[in-house]
């Protein structure tokens, strides 16, 4: 694989506030990347500095291994070949679908361009658009044509700032899907920025997690959640909480809930006190345990429920458990171990 | 996480430290040129009074505020009166015609008031058709009766009401189709009907946008020269003329126009203040088809006849009295002076027009690329002109042009034995400048609706697409303001075409125009001669009109506009 992007200790501020903290990541050809965190977590500064609009204070960014921005010098955004979709979608109201689209190919005969936006309205799927105005069409739409309209020149690298957040909930991940479809189709090398983790996991195969202008963690979603390498990842990603307990050796942790068994570690000795992450589905009613939890609080998810438990020290965890486990709330209900992964943060 | 106003900045700085450019001097710069004026009559007023201001003090400055409060006390009541009942009748109600009073309720703001003055003190006194008619009827002679006099204080309250109401109509209009059918309907579900949902609800919902048409119409008859200055009422304007040129005191006038600038900042700090109000009394989003109480009977013809008749009194007897006079006066207007007229008004409208545009362009940019305490608070100095009366801002202007002309001249003759004369204050350039001063917010409004159009993510877009930042303005920018440009453009245009006081105080000598020599000729009691000029200014003042009623019926979504 070649890497396309190259993000090489890179530090974004202004007004003497720093946004972005020495970051450094690698994005590989035809891989789609995403950053994710919170708002004002400097996603979206980082995004626009690989896009060009914002200069950095320190590092490199480099794509095809060529110095696009560095301390004092950026190369200005028209001339990098990084197509970029807008929260806003951004399209131009004064222009046709098809102009909107073809606004950015250049250097070719107006043939060429005639058929790459038929090729890009076909592969949206909006084929019969063409001389339609942006305003005649829904959000979704809107979107596609943004995205086409970022893809005509055939960018290096396709930058997307939360285009998905002006959709409606249930819309998001489906068209999150298509979107992936369509980059995937062309063999786009793509970075996402969002704050919405559903998004990330049904959109990119790469996720950096991002706090305070920090890269936490840049892995698949599968390891960000059952191996998340910070205590702000177990909490950002997915459902879980922590429970106290205490090293007995090389890959063993008690806790209340019992002995559990894993990789530990090396920074933990035994006798340590430690934070185990327990996520829902680590945790399983059974009816021959001992341990047991009283049902402070019950989600009815169809497929199953999601219990909110009170353990004897007063500790919460959360149990899913299929949909005939029907219990009230009050109600105690026995508990068994499923853990695969062992996570686990010294205190 | 940060969507940056600033995207152009790749214009004149590449890095987004904050030095000092071309935009973030330039603008206070433009912004201090233009407020100049203000602040020179704001000066006068700390300066040691003069016996002529002591005199005027003695004597007529209490009749000044006397009758410019009670004409803006009765224009105040006046233009409530006709505003708020017709903005409800189009905007809540439905009879027949009502899309069409919906827009030709705002013609009379095509009459400057004192056209509308002329003519009907032209009608309606002893030598007119009014009362010609009535002595023939009733065979009464001269001194038999008695008849209203119209050259009178309440005479000019009812003339300026007549053309100053559309400003409440128009922003209580807006008022109402903007409130959300949500609220009406939840009053009328709590049992208030038609009259109990308009003075309980709808009424106090658009109270701050009532107040502020209210204090532009305010303005605008605290502004007013013509009309008071044919009936012969001496308020601030008529005496900052008759101080200035009758006395001879250039700084006793400054000083009455200061008195006169704090009625003015009254009215500013209203308007702002409803401005502000208005936002907190938007109830919801959700629009749809405005459900109209249907009026039947006898309700249907006292609702066409609240709307028929300002539109009648304020546009169409007046319009067609002048249109009488013109035909019957062809002299006036098939010659070649009147074509000469045309010409001035027209070349210093349109100069006038291109400038405040141009300057409202560098203003707006300013405020989009360098957003700044001191950019935004300049930009908004420069738009306060539109507050300032006319007469004002001539004083202000010519006191310091003249400064400079004397000094420059001065000099000149001192190291070269040539005198330069008048190069500023008796030449256009003085004129076009009082123009821009007053009209720019007029421009300015325009220029920033239209550029709000263009998101910032657009520039961005553009960019990343390959376009450089200069390429940007053309592909871009251009075509989506152009309409915006056109309107600020024809706007300016109309109102410096109708423009008076300041270009009575500012022309160079023997320099007339439309607006100038319809108030000479009516001065000179040459009513019907006057017609023709009066008449093109009239014309050309319902191109906003059109403008305006364009872009409200466009302005709700889900309004019955044919898509």
């Amino acid at each position: 694989m070649t890497r396309l992007l190259e993000i090489d200790h890179v530090s974004v501020g202004y007004d003497g506030t720093t946004v972005v903290h020495d970051v450094s990541l690698t994005l590989n050809k035809g891989v789609i990347g995403c950053l994710l965190g919170p708002s004002g977590c400097g996603k979206t500064t980082l995004l626009r500095t690989i896009a060009g609009f914002e200069p950095a204070s320190a590092g490199r960014v480099l794509l095809d291994d060529q110095v696009v921005t560095q301390a004092g010098w950026t190369l200005p955004p028209e001339r990098r070949q990084v197509g970029m979709v807008f929260q806003d979608f951004a399209l131009f109201p004064h222009l046709t679908v098809a102009e909107n689209i073809a606004f950015g190919i250049r250097g070719q005969s107006s043939r060429a361009r005639r058929e790459r936006v038929t090729e890009l309205l076909q592969l949206i799927g909006l084929p019969d658009y063409g001389r339609a105005y942006p305003h005649a069409l829904s959000g979704g739409q809107q979107q596609r044509i943004a995205v086409a309209r970022a893809m005509a020149p055939r960018p290096r690298l396709l930058l997307l700032d939360e285009p998905f957040s002006n959709m409606d909930v249930e819309l998001r991940e489906g068209l999150a899907r298509e979107v992936r479809a369509i980059l995937k189709q062309e063999d786009i090398t793509a970075m996402l920025v969002t704050h919405d983790q559903n998004e990330a996991f049904a959109f990119a195969d790469r996720i950096a997690v991002i706090n305070a202008g920090r890269v936490l963690q840049w892995d698949t979603a599968y390891n960000l959640y059952h191996k998340p390498a910070a205590r702000f990842v177990a909490d950002f990603i997915g459902q879980g909480r922590m429970l106290t307990g205490t090293v007995l050796n090389e890959h063993e942790v008690e806790t209340e809930l019992g002995v559990i068994t894993g990789q530990i570690p090396e920074a933990c000795r035994p006798g340590n006190p430690v934070d185990v992450l327990v996520r829902p589905d680590d945790i399983l009613p059974d009816h021959g345990s001992h341990v047991f939890g009283e049902v402070t609080d019950k989600a009815f998810r169809g497929a199953n429920f999601l219990y909110t438990l009170r353990l004897a020290s007063n500790a919460n965890v959360l149990c899913l458990a299929p949909s005939h486990e029907n219990y009230a709330l009050g109600e105690r209900i026995p508990l068994k171990l499923g853990f695969n992964h062992l996570v686990i943060f010294p205190r | 996480m940060r969507t940056a106003p600033v995207s152009l900045q790749g214009w004149f700085s590449s890095s987004r430290l904050k030095r000092p450019d071309a935009w973030s001097l330039g603008v206070p710069l433009i912004a201090a040129i233009l407020a100049l004026p203000v602040l020179v009559i704001f000066g006068h007023v700390f300066i040691p009074a003069s016996d002529v201001w002591l005199h005027l003090r003695q004597t007529v400055l209490q009749d000044y505020v006397t009758n410019s409060l009670i004409l803006m006390a009765g224009v105040g009541v006046g233009v409530l009166l006709i505003g708020i009942p017709t903005a409800w009748l189009v905007s809540m109600c439905d009879f027949p015609g009502r899309r069409l009073f919906e827009w030709a309720l705002l013609l009379p703001l095509a009459m400057p008031a004192y056209i509308i003055a002329y003519t009907y003190t032209g009608m309606l006194d002893f030598a007119g058709p009014v009362q010609t008619q009535l002595r023939e009827w009733t065979g009464w002679g001269w001194g038999d009766y008695w008849f209203p006099q119209i050259r009178s204080l309440p005479g000019a309250i009812i003339m300026l009401s007549l053309v100053l109401y559309p400003y409440v109509y128009l922003l209580s209009r807006a008022a109402f189709l903007e409130q959300s059918v949500c609220v009406l309907e939840v009053s009328r579900t709590l049992g208030a009907g038609p009259w109990a949902g308009f003075h309980r609800v709808a009424l106090p919902l658009a109270r701050p946008a009532i107040i502020t048409g209210l204090s532009l119409a305010l303005m605008e008859t605290l502004a007013d020269y013509g009309t008071v200055q044919y009936f012969g009422i001496p308020t601030f304007t008529t005496g900052i003329f008759r101080t200035w040129f009758g006395l001879g005191d250039p700084g006793a006038a400054a000083q009455l126009a200061g008195v006169m600038m704090t009625f003015v900042l009254v009215l500013i700090v209203l308007e702002r203040y409803s401005r502000r109000r208005a936002r907190f009394h938007h109830t919801s989003g959700r629009y749809s088809r405005l459900p109209r109480y249907r009026l039947r009977g006898w309700a249907v013809s006292g609702a066409i006849m609240v709307c028929a008749l300002p539109i009648i009194l304020g546009f169409l007897v007046p319009s067609g009295q002048l249109l009488q006079w013109a035909l019957r006066t062809p002299h006036m207007w098939m010659q070649p002076e009147f074509l000469g007229l045309v010409w001035n008004s027209v070349s210093l409208a349109g100069i006038a027009a291109v400038l405040a545009v141009a300057l409202a362009l560098v203003l707006a940019y300013g405020k989009r690329l360098r957003p700044s305490l001191p950019v935004n608070g300049a930009v908004r100095i420069a738009g306060m002109g539109y507050a300032i009366p006319g007469t004002v801002i001539a004083v202000g202007v010519m006191l310091p042009f003249a400064w400079i002309d004397n000094t420059i001249d001065g000099w000149m003759r001192d190291a070269f034995g040539i005198s330069t004369g008048l190069i500023l204050s008796g030449t256009l350039v003085a004129l076009v400048f009082s123009y821009c001063v007053r009209f720019l917010a007029v421009s300015l409004q325009t220029v920033e609706a239209g550029l709000a159009k263009i998101k910032p993510s657009m520039d961005d877009a553009a960019r990343s697409l390959g376009t450089p930042p200069r390429q940007v303005l053309g592909k871009i920018h251009i075509p989506i303001m152009r309409g915006s440009l056109l309107t600020a453009l024809l706007l300016v245009f109309v109102d410096v075409l109708k423009e008076l006081p300041a270009t009575l105080i500012l022309r160079p000598f023997n320099f007339n125009t439309l607006a100038v020599r319809a108030f000479e000729l009516a001065s000179d009691e040459r009513l019907a001669d006057s017609a023709s000029a009066a008449l093109a200014i009239v014309l050309a003042g319902i191109i906003p009109v059109i403008l305006i009623s364009r872009t409200i019926s466009r302005s709700r979504p889900g309004h019955d506009t044919p898509a």
